[in-house]
């Protein structure tokens, strides 16, 4: 009967006075986010204090919202990005880049208040994305790869 | 002298009555918020009290645009009209045994009928006037929903008339001194309050309106203050169907041991409280089922009603 139900939804309904709100007052009471939120880009350093990025493109390639610009060093062995340049008015913080880089250099970390006043300022350049640190994947080193090292003798492994 | 007292009376009631309904917006985004497991709006001001100053200080600097397309007389006069058959109203609702604006009317019920009936002119106009296929929609809507639900809420009343012997407010009123109308009149309690909820269309019977089908009904057009008249309108109607069924139904200011305005106020909120349940809880009816309501089980049961309470007159 519609009657019977209405009165019921509206006693369930009243019952929620007394039940805790869900609201999180913001400024005041920050949100809590997992490290894997993906917020603000940064681009991160290896563990000897080098830049990771190595100016392949591939993050700017799959960025669906083409909010990445980068371009490579002239000089022959530098293989860091001359400039690197995120539109974060455009980001839409999907995380392809992050998974597209080979070298962990891009990543993205638990920071949404990117507010600003005008647009411009939303263009983040190189010296406002790099991080002296080498952010999730902290031994992680693109310059010293694993193979380049010696090889163990297995013999030395023995008891 | 006295008449230009009763006047200024009449004004400081009148614009105390828009206030309470303009303060109403807060309190009903505020307790839609308890009920939907949120805050609400509690940042200006204490608890947000002065969320009313903001939205009217808002609504004021908003451009207020009549539609070219639109016909502008009936356009603009649409929300004055909503907005002046509300607040005419009033003026016999009893608040207390010595306040109200027009004391002894003795027709008093059937003048709040009369404005109840003018304010759905506002809204159909409003429809009519935008020129907008929406607007027109809603318009036809609300005359429909009133005229129908018009009907019942006449024959639902004349239940308190019977036993009260009278048209006027104050005498329906004392003649609840020993046992308030809800308990004699209980269908015709409940009757009154569906068609009351209908005739403020507010939810479950807001198909005037009907934000999601209709964007905004017949105020779709409408900006800035006219808008916000529609707005204020439509509180200050929920306000007076309150008030209505106190007087009717509830003993209107009789109560023990607080002063009677206080009992009048307390039982209007917990009134104006449930509409706003009302709306967090029910949805909307079709168009249909909500024409069917009307006519087939309403009006049958207010005529029973009437005949129930006029047979047991008989024998008493």
């Amino acid at each position: 009967m519609y009657i019977m139900s209405a009165l019921r939804t509206c006693w369930l309904t009243f019952l929620h006075l007394f039940h805790r709100t869900e609201t999180q007052q913001y400024p005041e009471q920050k949100p809590k986010l997992s490290p894997r939120y993906r917020g603000r880009i940064v681009l991160t350093r290896d563990p000897d204090g080098r830049e990771r990025c190595v100016s392949c493109h591939l993050c700017a390639a799959v960025c669906p919202c083409d909010c990445i610009d980068l371009q490579k060093t002239a000089a022959p062995d530098d293989w860091r990005p001359e400039y690197f340049r995120i539109n974060f008015s455009r980001c839409i913080f999907c995380g392809f880049c992050e998974e597209a880089c080979p070298t962990s250099a891009i990543q993205l970390i638990p920071d949404f208040e990117l507010a600003e006043y005008s647009r411009t300022s939303l263009v983040y350049e190189k010296e406002h994305l790099l991080i002296s640190g080498t952010g999730k994947d902290p031994h992680y080193n693109f310059f010293k790869p694993a193979a380049a090292a010696p090889p163990k003798n297995p013999r030395s492994l023995l008891p | 002298m006295s008449a230009a007292l009763g006047i200024a009376g009449a004004i400081a009631l009148l614009l105390g009555i828009v206030i309470l309904a303009a303060l109403l917006t807060w309190v009903e985004r505020r307790l839609l918020g308890f009920w939907q497991d949120r805050l609400g709006p509690n940042r200006v001001g204490w608890q947000g009290t002065l969320q009313i100053v903001a939205d009217m200080v808002k609504i004021f600097f908003k451009e207020d645009w009549v539609p070219a397309f639109s016909d502008r007389a009936l356009f603009v006069a649409a929300p004055a009209i909503v907005m002046a058959t509300v607040l005419l109203a009033f003026a016999v609702v009893p608040l207390t045994p010595s306040l109200s604006i027009a004391p002894d009317v003795n027709i008093g019920l059937l003048f709040f009928l009369a404005m109840t009936s003018l304010s759905v002119y506002g809204v159909v106009l409003a429809g009519w006037a935008s020129h907008s296929k929406f607007s027109l929609l809603g318009g036809m809507r609300a005359a429909a929903q009133m005229m129908s639900y018009e009907v019942f809420m006449g024959l639902a009343v004349i239940g308190v008339v019977m036993l009260a012997g009278s048209f006027d407010l104050n005498t329906i009123v004392l003649a609840q001194k020993k046992c308030w109308f809800v308990v004699p009149q209980c269908l015709g309690f409940v009757l009154f309050l569906i068609a009351g909820i209908a005739e403020a269309h507010r939810l479950p019977f807001d198909l005037p309106e009907g934000e999601n089908e209709l964007g905004a009904g017949f105020h779709t057009e409408y900006s800035g203050m006219k808008f916000g008249m529609f707005f204020v309108g439509e509180y200050a109607g929920i306000v007076l169907i309150s008030a209505m069924v106190v007087a009717l139904y509830f003993g209107g200011w009789q109560g023990p041991l607080l002063p009677p305005g206080l009992w009048f106020g307390l039982k209007v909120s917990a009134f104006i409280a449930f509409f706003i349940l009302l709306r967090a809880a029910l949805p909307r009816p079709r168009y249909d089922q909500l024409m069917s309501y009307g006519w087939k089980l309403m009006l049958p049961l207010s005529v029973l009603n009437l005949a129930a309470t006029g047979a047991v007159m008989l024998a008493a």
